[in-house]
Protein backbone atom coordinates (compact mmCIF):
# COMPACT_ATOMS: atom_id res chain seq x y z
CA UNK A 1 0.00 0.00 0.00
CA UNK A 2 2.83 2.37 0.43
CA UNK A 3 4.17 2.15 -2.64
CA UNK A 4 0.66 3.60 -4.27
CA UNK A 5 0.21 6.26 -1.17
CA UNK A 6 1.26 9.48 -2.82
CA UNK A 7 2.92 12.06 -0.01
CA UNK A 8 1.65 15.22 -0.53
CA UNK A 9 5.21 16.84 -0.41
CA UNK A 10 6.30 15.34 -3.40
CA UNK A 11 3.24 15.89 -5.13
CA UNK A 12 4.04 19.57 -3.79
CA UNK A 13 7.85 19.80 -4.89
CA UNK A 14 7.00 18.02 -8.08
CA UNK A 15 4.19 20.49 -8.93
CA UNK A 16 6.28 23.82 -8.12
CA UNK A 17 9.67 22.56 -9.55
CA UNK A 18 8.44 21.17 -12.93
CA UNK A 19 6.36 24.43 -13.48
CA UNK A 20 9.47 26.52 -13.01
CA UNK A 21 11.59 23.98 -15.22
CA UNK A 22 8.97 24.31 -17.71
CA UNK A 23 8.90 27.88 -17.56
CA UNK A 24 12.68 28.51 -17.45
CA UNK A 25 13.17 25.75 -19.95
CA UNK A 26 10.80 27.15 -22.38
CA UNK A 27 12.15 30.98 -22.27
CA UNK A 28 15.81 30.46 -22.83
CA UNK A 29 16.31 27.05 -24.32
CA UNK A 30 13.57 25.45 -25.81
CA UNK A 31 11.95 28.45 -27.51
CA UNK A 32 16.05 29.95 -28.38
CA UNK A 33 16.56 26.37 -29.96
CA UNK A 34 13.58 26.25 -32.02
CA UNK A 35 13.81 29.35 -33.45
CA UNK A 36 17.18 28.38 -34.05
CA UNK A 37 16.78 25.78 -35.61
CA UNK A 38 14.14 27.14 -38.13
CA UNK A 39 16.44 29.86 -38.86
CA UNK A 40 19.16 26.91 -40.01
CA UNK A 41 16.33 25.21 -41.43
CA UNK A 42 15.53 28.10 -43.58
CA UNK A 43 19.45 28.98 -44.05
CA UNK A 44 19.94 25.21 -45.69
CA UNK A 45 16.52 25.86 -47.73
CA UNK A 46 17.63 29.35 -49.14
CA UNK A 47 21.12 27.52 -49.57
CA UNK A 48 19.84 24.94 -51.68
CA UNK A 49 17.95 27.07 -53.80
CA UNK A 50 20.93 29.27 -54.32
CA UNK A 51 22.69 25.62 -55.30
CA UNK A 52 19.87 25.35 -57.93
CA UNK A 53 19.58 28.70 -59.29
CA UNK A 54 23.58 28.75 -59.40
CA UNK A 55 23.55 24.77 -61.25
CA UNK A 56 20.33 26.16 -63.42
CA UNK A 57 22.58 29.53 -64.58
CA UNK A 58 25.98 27.32 -65.38
CA UNK A 59 23.43 25.24 -67.37
CA UNK A 60 22.70 28.43 -69.05
CA UNK A 61 25.74 30.04 -69.48
CA UNK A 62 27.19 26.93 -71.17
CA UNK A 63 24.47 26.49 -73.26
CA UNK A 64 25.38 30.00 -74.16
CA UNK A 65 28.78 28.86 -74.44
CA UNK A 66 28.19 25.82 -76.92
CA UNK A 67 25.83 27.94 -78.84
CA UNK A 68 28.65 30.55 -79.35
CA UNK A 69 31.45 27.53 -80.43
CA UNK A 70 28.61 26.57 -83.02
CA UNK A 71 28.31 29.43 -84.79
CA UNK A 72 32.50 30.23 -84.43
CA UNK A 73 32.84 26.35 -85.96
CA UNK A 74 30.17 27.78 -88.87
CA UNK A 75 31.96 31.00 -89.46
CA UNK A 76 35.41 28.96 -89.26
CA UNK A 77 34.34 26.40 -92.00
CA UNK A 78 32.55 29.19 -94.19
CA UNK A 79 36.05 31.61 -94.14
CA UNK A 80 38.12 28.19 -94.98
CA UNK A 81 35.11 27.12 -97.79
CA UNK A 82 35.68 30.85 -99.17
CA UNK A 83 39.50 30.84 -98.45
CA UNK A 84 40.05 27.40 -101.04
CA UNK A 85 37.32 29.24 -102.91
CA UNK A 86 39.35 32.12 -103.37
CA UNK A 87 42.80 30.39 -103.77
CA UNK A 88 41.51 27.98 -106.31
CA UNK A 89 39.89 30.72 -108.36
CA UNK A 90 43.36 32.44 -108.51
CA UNK A 91 45.23 29.36 -109.16
CA UNK A 92 42.70 29.04 -112.31
CA UNK A 93 43.34 32.49 -113.48
CA UNK A 94 46.42 32.34 -113.04
CA UNK A 95 46.41 29.32 -114.94
CA UNK A 96 44.58 30.69 -117.70
CA UNK A 97 46.84 33.95 -117.91
CA UNK A 98 50.05 32.15 -117.92
CA UNK A 99 48.31 29.83 -121.28
CA UNK A 100 47.04 32.94 -122.66
CA UNK A 101 50.72 34.80 -122.86
CA UNK A 102 52.55 31.75 -123.81
CA UNK A 103 50.08 31.21 -126.12
CA UNK A 104 50.56 35.01 -127.61
CA UNK A 105 54.25 34.08 -127.65
CA UNK A 106 54.19 31.07 -129.48
CA UNK A 107 51.78 32.84 -132.04
CA UNK A 108 54.09 35.79 -132.00
CA UNK A 109 56.89 33.29 -132.67
CA UNK A 110 56.02 31.11 -134.81
CA UNK A 111 54.91 34.95 -137.17
CA UNK A 112 58.32 35.82 -136.66
CA UNK A 113 59.60 32.82 -138.08
CA UNK A 114 57.15 32.46 -140.78
CA UNK A 115 58.16 36.18 -142.08
CA UNK A 116 61.79 35.44 -141.71
CA UNK A 117 61.72 32.69 -143.63
CA UNK A 118 59.60 34.37 -146.51
CA UNK A 119 62.04 37.03 -146.16
CA UNK A 120 64.90 34.62 -146.19
CA UNK A 121 63.30 32.40 -149.26
CA UNK A 122 62.95 35.61 -151.05
CA UNK A 123 66.55 37.05 -150.84
CA UNK A 124 67.49 33.70 -152.06
CA UNK A 125 64.83 33.84 -154.74
CA UNK A 126 66.31 37.30 -155.80
CA UNK A 127 70.20 35.40 -155.49
CA UNK A 128 69.07 33.00 -157.46
CA UNK A 129 67.69 35.24 -160.48
CA UNK A 130 71.05 37.42 -160.13
CA UNK A 131 73.06 34.72 -160.38
CA UNK A 132 71.26 32.85 -163.30
CA UNK A 133 71.31 36.48 -165.33
CA UNK A 134 74.79 36.72 -164.20
CA UNK A 135 75.66 32.96 -165.85
CA UNK A 136 73.50 33.41 -168.69
CA UNK A 137 75.59 36.74 -169.77
CA UNK A 138 78.61 34.84 -169.30
CA UNK A 139 77.40 32.00 -171.22
CA UNK A 140 76.25 34.37 -173.84
CA UNK A 141 79.24 36.02 -174.20
CA UNK A 142 81.67 32.68 -174.30
CA UNK A 143 79.46 31.18 -176.85
CA UNK A 144 80.44 33.97 -179.31
CA UNK A 145 83.81 32.89 -179.32
CA UNK A 146 84.19 28.39 -178.83
CA UNK A 147 81.76 25.52 -178.47
CA UNK A 148 84.67 24.29 -176.93
CA UNK A 149 85.55 27.09 -174.25
CA UNK A 150 81.98 27.33 -174.27
CA UNK A 151 81.67 24.16 -172.14
CA UNK A 152 84.56 24.81 -170.01
CA UNK A 153 83.44 28.34 -169.09
CA UNK A 154 80.36 26.69 -168.61
CA UNK A 155 81.53 24.15 -165.76
CA UNK A 156 83.64 26.42 -164.17
CA UNK A 157 80.98 29.05 -163.51
CA UNK A 158 78.83 26.31 -162.36
CA UNK A 159 82.02 25.33 -159.83
CA UNK A 160 82.12 29.00 -159.25
CA UNK A 161 78.01 28.91 -158.17
CA UNK A 162 78.73 25.63 -156.52
CA UNK A 163 81.24 27.15 -154.48
CA UNK A 164 79.19 29.95 -153.27
CA UNK B 1 34.60 -6.99 -29.69
CA UNK B 2 37.05 -7.45 -27.12
CA UNK B 3 37.02 -3.79 -25.93
CA UNK B 4 33.42 -4.10 -25.71
CA UNK B 5 33.45 -7.03 -23.95
CA UNK B 6 35.90 -5.67 -21.37
CA UNK B 7 33.99 -2.23 -21.33
CA UNK B 8 30.62 -4.57 -20.36
CA UNK B 9 31.87 -6.65 -17.32
CA UNK B 10 33.56 -3.03 -16.14
CA UNK B 11 30.56 -1.73 -15.87
CA UNK B 12 28.81 -5.09 -14.76
CA UNK B 13 31.02 -4.78 -11.81
CA UNK B 14 30.77 -1.39 -10.84
CA UNK B 15 27.23 -2.06 -10.86
CA UNK B 16 27.05 -5.08 -9.17
CA UNK B 17 29.48 -3.34 -6.23
CA UNK B 18 27.36 -0.57 -5.79
CA UNK B 19 24.38 -2.54 -5.43
CA UNK B 20 25.73 -4.60 -2.79
CA UNK B 21 26.90 -1.62 -1.03
CA UNK B 22 23.11 -0.74 -0.61
CA UNK B 23 21.90 -4.18 -0.21
CA UNK B 24 24.29 -4.96 2.74
CA UNK B 25 22.96 -2.06 4.44
CA UNK B 26 18.96 -3.73 4.53
CA UNK B 27 21.00 -6.99 5.27
CA UNK B 28 22.31 -5.28 8.45
CA UNK B 29 19.18 -3.38 9.31
CA UNK B 30 17.18 -6.72 9.67
CA UNK B 31 19.37 -7.68 12.79
CA UNK B 32 21.52 -9.93 13.95
CA UNK B 33 20.51 -13.82 13.11
CA UNK B 34 17.03 -12.07 12.06
CA UNK B 35 15.76 -13.60 8.48
CA UNK B 36 16.06 -11.88 5.02
CA UNK B 37 13.43 -10.27 3.74
CA UNK B 38 13.68 -9.32 0.10
CA UNK B 39 10.38 -8.03 0.32
CA UNK B 40 11.52 -5.41 2.73
CA UNK B 41 14.56 -4.68 1.15
CA UNK B 42 12.84 -3.90 -1.92
CA UNK B 43 10.16 -1.80 -0.78
CA UNK B 44 12.81 0.28 0.87
CA UNK B 45 14.61 0.41 -1.88
CA UNK B 46 11.86 1.82 -4.40
CA UNK B 47 9.85 4.13 -1.77
CA UNK B 48 10.20 7.72 -0.51
CA UNK B 49 12.85 8.09 2.01
CA UNK B 50 13.52 10.57 4.55
CA UNK B 51 17.31 9.81 4.13
CA UNK B 52 19.12 9.29 1.61
CA UNK B 53 21.22 6.37 2.25
CA UNK B 54 24.18 5.52 -0.01
CA UNK B 55 26.36 2.92 1.69
CA UNK B 56 26.97 1.57 5.32
CA UNK B 57 29.54 3.80 7.44
CA UNK B 58 29.02 6.83 9.22
CA UNK B 59 29.40 9.16 6.26
CA UNK B 60 27.37 7.39 3.65
CA UNK B 61 23.77 8.51 4.73
CA UNK B 62 22.96 11.87 3.65
CA UNK B 63 20.64 13.43 6.25
CA UNK B 64 17.74 15.32 4.08
CA UNK B 65 15.37 18.36 5.66
CA UNK B 66 11.78 17.74 7.22
CA UNK B 67 10.03 20.84 6.67
CA UNK B 68 6.59 20.35 8.69
CA UNK B 69 3.59 22.60 7.87
CA UNK B 70 1.54 22.01 11.45
CA UNK B 71 -0.94 23.88 13.97
CA UNK B 72 2.08 26.39 15.08
CA UNK B 73 3.56 26.95 11.53
CA UNK B 74 6.10 25.45 9.91
CA UNK B 75 8.83 23.14 11.28
CA UNK B 76 12.86 22.23 10.12
CA UNK B 77 14.85 19.92 11.30
CA UNK B 78 17.05 17.20 9.97
CA UNK B 79 15.85 13.79 9.14
CA UNK B 80 19.12 13.00 11.48
CA UNK B 81 16.78 13.21 14.65
CA UNK B 82 14.46 9.94 13.65
CA UNK B 83 17.61 7.71 14.24
CA UNK B 84 19.47 7.26 17.01
CA UNK B 85 23.05 6.20 17.23
CA UNK B 86 22.41 2.20 16.10
CA UNK B 87 20.53 3.47 13.21
CA UNK B 88 17.27 2.42 14.62
CA UNK B 89 14.02 4.38 14.06
CA UNK B 90 12.86 6.60 16.63
CA UNK B 91 10.36 9.35 17.33
CA UNK B 92 11.24 12.47 17.40
CA UNK B 93 9.24 15.07 19.78
CA UNK B 94 5.43 14.60 18.63
CA UNK B 95 6.32 13.11 15.21
CA UNK B 96 7.41 9.69 14.11
CA UNK B 97 7.77 7.71 10.98
CA UNK B 98 5.17 5.14 10.15
CA UNK B 99 5.03 3.20 6.76
CA UNK B 100 7.58 6.38 5.48
CA UNK B 101 5.47 9.01 6.15
CA UNK B 102 5.72 10.91 9.36
CA UNK B 103 2.45 10.67 12.02
CA UNK B 104 2.13 12.70 14.65
CA UNK B 105 2.08 11.00 18.12
CA UNK B 106 -1.02 12.82 19.40
CA UNK B 107 -3.65 12.71 16.06
CA UNK B 108 -3.17 16.59 15.12
CA UNK B 109 -2.85 16.82 11.31
CA UNK B 110 0.12 17.53 9.69
CA UNK B 111 1.12 18.44 5.95
CA UNK B 112 4.44 17.26 5.05
CA UNK B 113 6.42 18.78 2.88
CA UNK B 114 10.05 17.51 3.74
CA UNK B 115 12.94 17.37 1.17
CA UNK B 116 12.73 13.58 0.55
CA UNK B 117 15.48 11.49 -1.17
CA UNK B 118 13.11 11.71 -4.14
CA UNK B 119 12.55 15.62 -3.91
CA UNK B 120 16.26 15.82 -3.92
CA UNK B 121 16.90 13.32 -6.96
CA UNK B 122 14.58 15.18 -8.31
CA UNK B 123 16.18 18.49 -7.51
CA UNK B 124 19.33 16.95 -8.79
CA UNK B 125 18.08 16.03 -12.40
CA UNK B 126 16.07 19.66 -12.77
CA UNK B 127 19.89 21.14 -12.74
CA UNK B 128 20.97 18.55 -14.75
CA UNK B 129 18.53 19.49 -17.20
CA UNK B 130 18.96 22.79 -16.97
CA UNK B 131 22.48 22.83 -17.11
CA UNK B 132 22.22 20.87 -20.27
CA UNK B 133 19.25 22.44 -22.19
CA UNK B 134 20.82 25.89 -21.45
CA UNK B 135 24.26 25.37 -22.31
CA UNK B 136 22.56 23.73 -25.96
CA UNK B 137 21.13 26.92 -26.07
CA UNK B 138 23.72 28.90 -25.34
CA UNK B 139 25.84 27.05 -28.69
CA UNK B 140 22.78 27.57 -30.32
CA UNK B 141 23.10 30.78 -29.74
CA UNK B 142 26.68 31.41 -30.38
CA UNK B 143 26.89 29.28 -33.53
CA UNK B 144 23.54 30.49 -35.78
CA UNK B 145 23.39 27.98 -38.73
CA UNK B 146 26.15 26.00 -37.95
CA UNK B 147 26.04 22.00 -37.85
CA UNK B 148 25.88 20.98 -34.52
CA UNK B 149 28.63 19.92 -31.86
CA UNK B 150 29.32 18.41 -28.79
CA UNK B 151 26.11 17.63 -26.44
CA UNK B 152 24.29 19.82 -29.14
CA UNK B 153 24.27 17.07 -31.77
CA UNK B 154 23.36 14.63 -29.21
CA UNK B 155 19.99 16.30 -28.08
CA UNK B 156 19.38 18.04 -31.27
CA UNK B 157 17.66 14.58 -33.14
CA UNK B 158 15.63 13.78 -29.96
CA UNK B 159 14.30 17.35 -29.95
CA UNK B 160 13.76 17.88 -33.71
CA UNK B 161 11.96 14.00 -33.27
CA UNK B 162 9.75 15.49 -30.54
CA UNK B 163 9.03 18.12 -32.57
CA UNK B 164 8.44 16.40 -36.22
CA UNK B 165 7.62 12.78 -35.00
CA UNK B 166 5.82 13.55 -31.87
CA UNK B 167 4.18 16.98 -31.71
CA UNK B 168 3.59 17.52 -35.43
CA UNK B 169 1.83 14.15 -36.30
CA UNK B 170 -0.59 14.61 -33.28
CA UNK B 171 -1.53 18.22 -32.73
CA UNK B 172 -0.79 19.13 -36.01
CA UNK B 173 1.16 21.99 -38.06
CA UNK B 174 -0.48 25.06 -36.65
CA UNK B 175 -1.20 24.54 -32.99
CA UNK B 176 1.74 22.08 -32.09
CA UNK B 177 4.21 25.37 -31.52
CA UNK B 178 2.10 26.22 -28.03
CA UNK B 179 2.51 22.25 -26.33
CA UNK B 180 5.97 21.60 -27.72
CA UNK B 181 7.44 23.21 -24.63
CA UNK B 182 6.00 21.00 -22.39
CA UNK B 183 6.55 17.95 -24.49
CA UNK B 184 9.97 18.65 -24.84
CA UNK B 185 10.25 19.25 -20.52
CA UNK B 186 8.24 16.45 -20.00
CA UNK B 187 9.87 13.97 -22.04
CA UNK B 188 13.61 14.95 -20.84
CA UNK B 189 12.48 14.93 -17.15
CA UNK B 190 10.78 11.41 -17.28
CA UNK B 191 13.87 10.41 -19.54
CA UNK B 192 16.33 11.64 -16.98
CA UNK B 193 14.88 10.41 -13.75
CA UNK B 194 14.06 7.21 -15.61
CA UNK B 195 18.21 7.29 -16.16
CA UNK B 196 19.32 8.89 -12.64
CA UNK B 197 16.83 6.03 -10.96
CA UNK B 198 19.02 3.20 -12.63
CA UNK B 199 22.23 4.70 -11.42
CA UNK B 200 23.49 2.80 -7.97
CA UNK B 201 22.10 4.93 -4.95
CA UNK B 202 19.56 6.93 -7.58
CA UNK B 203 16.10 7.24 -6.01
CA UNK B 204 13.12 5.84 -7.63
CA UNK B 205 11.52 8.85 -8.88
CA UNK B 206 9.50 8.38 -11.88
CA UNK B 207 8.35 4.87 -10.56
CA UNK B 208 6.99 7.33 -7.36
CA UNK B 209 3.03 7.50 -7.86
CA UNK B 210 3.20 11.16 -6.49
CA UNK B 211 5.64 12.11 -9.39
CA UNK B 212 3.54 9.77 -12.15
CA UNK B 213 0.42 11.70 -10.63
CA UNK B 214 1.52 15.18 -10.79
CA UNK B 215 3.01 14.83 -14.28
CA UNK B 216 -0.29 12.90 -15.63
CA UNK B 217 -1.83 15.46 -13.61
CA UNK B 218 -0.50 18.51 -15.87
CA UNK B 219 -1.68 16.28 -19.00
CA UNK B 220 -5.38 16.64 -18.09
CA UNK B 221 -5.11 20.11 -16.90
CA UNK B 222 -3.28 21.39 -20.05
CA UNK B 223 -6.31 19.00 -22.13
CA UNK B 224 -8.92 20.69 -20.40
CA UNK B 225 -7.80 24.00 -20.62
CA UNK B 226 -7.28 23.85 -24.44
CA UNK B 227 -10.11 22.16 -26.04
CA UNK B 228 -11.97 23.36 -28.41
CA UNK B 229 -15.47 22.74 -29.21
CA UNK B 230 -15.07 19.77 -31.38
CA UNK B 231 -13.76 17.93 -28.13
CA UNK B 232 -16.74 18.42 -26.75
CA UNK B 233 -18.81 17.18 -29.21
CA UNK B 234 -17.18 14.43 -29.26
CA UNK B 235 -18.19 13.61 -25.93
CA UNK B 236 -21.53 14.87 -25.41
CA UNK B 237 -22.78 14.35 -29.21
CA UNK B 238 -20.70 12.17 -31.00
CA UNK B 239 -21.46 12.80 -34.74
CA UNK B 240 -23.60 9.90 -36.13
CA UNK B 241 -24.12 7.95 -33.01
CA UNK B 242 -28.32 7.65 -32.36
CA UNK B 243 -30.02 8.89 -29.29
CA UNK B 244 -30.17 6.80 -26.76
CA UNK B 245 -26.74 5.26 -27.16
CA UNK B 246 -25.47 8.44 -26.27
CA UNK B 247 -26.95 8.01 -22.52
CA UNK B 248 -24.71 5.05 -22.59
CA UNK B 249 -21.62 6.85 -24.55
CA UNK B 250 -21.43 10.40 -22.71
CA UNK B 251 -20.99 8.96 -19.21
CA UNK B 252 -18.24 6.47 -20.46
CA UNK B 253 -16.94 9.37 -22.20
CA UNK B 254 -16.58 12.02 -19.22
CA UNK B 255 -14.83 9.09 -17.28
CA UNK B 256 -12.49 8.48 -20.29
CA UNK B 257 -11.03 12.06 -20.00
CA UNK B 258 -9.90 10.72 -16.34
CA UNK B 259 -9.06 7.34 -17.42
CA UNK B 260 -6.60 8.61 -20.19
CA UNK B 261 -4.03 10.72 -17.66
CA UNK B 262 -4.97 7.46 -14.95
CA UNK B 263 -3.40 5.34 -17.55
CA UNK B 264 -0.42 7.65 -17.89
CA UNK B 265 0.13 7.62 -14.35
CA UNK B 266 -0.16 4.17 -13.43
CA UNK B 267 1.88 3.07 -17.01
CA UNK B 268 4.67 4.88 -15.81
CA UNK B 269 4.66 4.33 -12.46
CA UNK B 270 4.49 0.49 -12.57
CA UNK B 271 7.02 0.18 -15.38
CA UNK B 272 9.64 1.91 -13.62
CA UNK B 273 8.88 0.33 -10.47
CA UNK B 274 8.52 -3.23 -11.87
CA UNK B 275 11.64 -2.89 -13.70
CA UNK B 276 13.77 -1.91 -10.30
CA UNK B 277 11.55 -4.64 -8.56
CA UNK B 278 12.84 -7.18 -10.69
CA UNK B 279 16.45 -6.13 -10.63
CA UNK B 280 15.96 -6.02 -7.06
CA UNK B 281 14.62 -9.59 -6.60
CA UNK B 282 17.19 -11.35 -8.89
CA UNK B 283 19.89 -10.09 -6.72
CA UNK B 284 18.02 -10.63 -3.58
CA UNK B 285 17.98 -14.52 -4.67
CA UNK B 286 22.06 -14.57 -3.20
CA UNK B 287 20.89 -13.81 0.13
CA UNK B 288 17.26 -16.29 -0.19
CA UNK B 289 19.60 -18.78 -1.27
CA UNK B 290 22.44 -18.20 1.11
CA UNK B 291 24.87 -18.79 -1.79
CA UNK B 292 27.74 -17.10 -3.70
CA UNK B 293 27.68 -19.67 -6.13
CA UNK B 294 23.95 -18.47 -7.11
CA UNK B 295 25.54 -14.87 -7.93
CA UNK B 296 26.78 -15.05 -11.49
CA UNK B 297 23.44 -16.50 -12.16
CA UNK B 298 21.77 -13.29 -10.59
CA UNK B 299 24.74 -10.65 -11.99
CA UNK B 300 23.90 -11.70 -15.20
CA UNK B 301 20.42 -11.53 -15.43
CA UNK B 302 20.33 -8.43 -13.35
CA UNK B 303 22.46 -6.86 -16.21
CA UNK B 304 20.81 -8.24 -18.80
CA UNK B 305 17.50 -6.46 -17.14
CA UNK B 306 20.25 -3.23 -16.39
CA UNK B 307 20.31 -3.08 -20.31
CA UNK B 308 15.96 -4.07 -20.46
CA UNK B 309 15.83 -0.76 -17.98
CA UNK B 310 17.60 1.48 -20.05
CA UNK B 311 15.49 0.69 -23.52
CA UNK B 312 11.92 0.84 -20.98
CA UNK B 313 13.72 4.03 -19.66
CA UNK B 314 13.84 5.97 -23.27
CA UNK B 315 10.56 3.88 -24.27
CA UNK B 316 8.46 4.67 -21.16
CA UNK B 317 9.22 9.03 -21.40
CA UNK B 318 8.95 8.16 -25.55
CA UNK B 319 5.25 6.69 -24.52
CA UNK B 320 4.10 9.45 -22.27
CA UNK B 321 5.13 12.28 -24.45
CA UNK B 322 3.19 10.60 -27.69
CA UNK B 323 0.14 9.89 -25.71
CA UNK B 324 -0.22 13.19 -24.26
CA UNK B 325 0.47 14.40 -27.42
CA UNK B 326 -2.71 13.03 -28.82
CA UNK B 327 -4.69 13.87 -25.80
CA UNK B 328 -3.59 17.90 -26.73
CA UNK B 329 -4.07 16.63 -30.60
CA UNK B 330 -7.68 15.52 -29.95
CA UNK B 331 -8.45 18.49 -27.80
CA UNK B 332 -7.69 21.02 -30.10
CA UNK B 333 -9.13 19.19 -32.85
CA UNK B 334 -11.17 20.92 -35.59
CA UNK B 335 -14.40 19.67 -36.49
CA UNK B 336 -14.30 18.07 -39.24
CA UNK B 337 -17.40 16.02 -39.49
Amino acid sequence: MELVTPGVGLIVWQAVAFIIVLLILRAFAWNPIMSALRTREGLIEDSLKAAENAKAEMEQVKMDNEYLMQEAKIERDKLLKDAAEIANKIKEDAKKETSVIADKMIADAKSTIQSEKKSALAEVKNLVADLSLEISEKLLREKLSDDKSQKALIDKFLREVKVN
Amino acid sequence: MGVSLRKIIGLAGLVTLLTFAGLNKSVAAGGEGEEFSPGDMITHHITDDYIWHFFDGHYGTLYLPVILYTDNGLEVFSSSNFYNDDHEQVAFGNYEIDHGHIKTLDGSSVIDISITKNVASMFLSIALMLFVFLSIAKTYKRNPGEAPRGMQSFFEPIIVFIKDEIAIPNIGEKKYQKFLPFLLTLFFFIWFNNLLGLMPGGANLTGNISVTFVLAFFVLIITVASSGKAYWQHIFAMPGVPKPILLILIPIELIGILTKPFSLMVRLFANITAGHIIILSLLSLIFIFESVWIAPASVAFSIFMNFLELFVALLQAYIFTLLSAMYFGAAVEEAHH
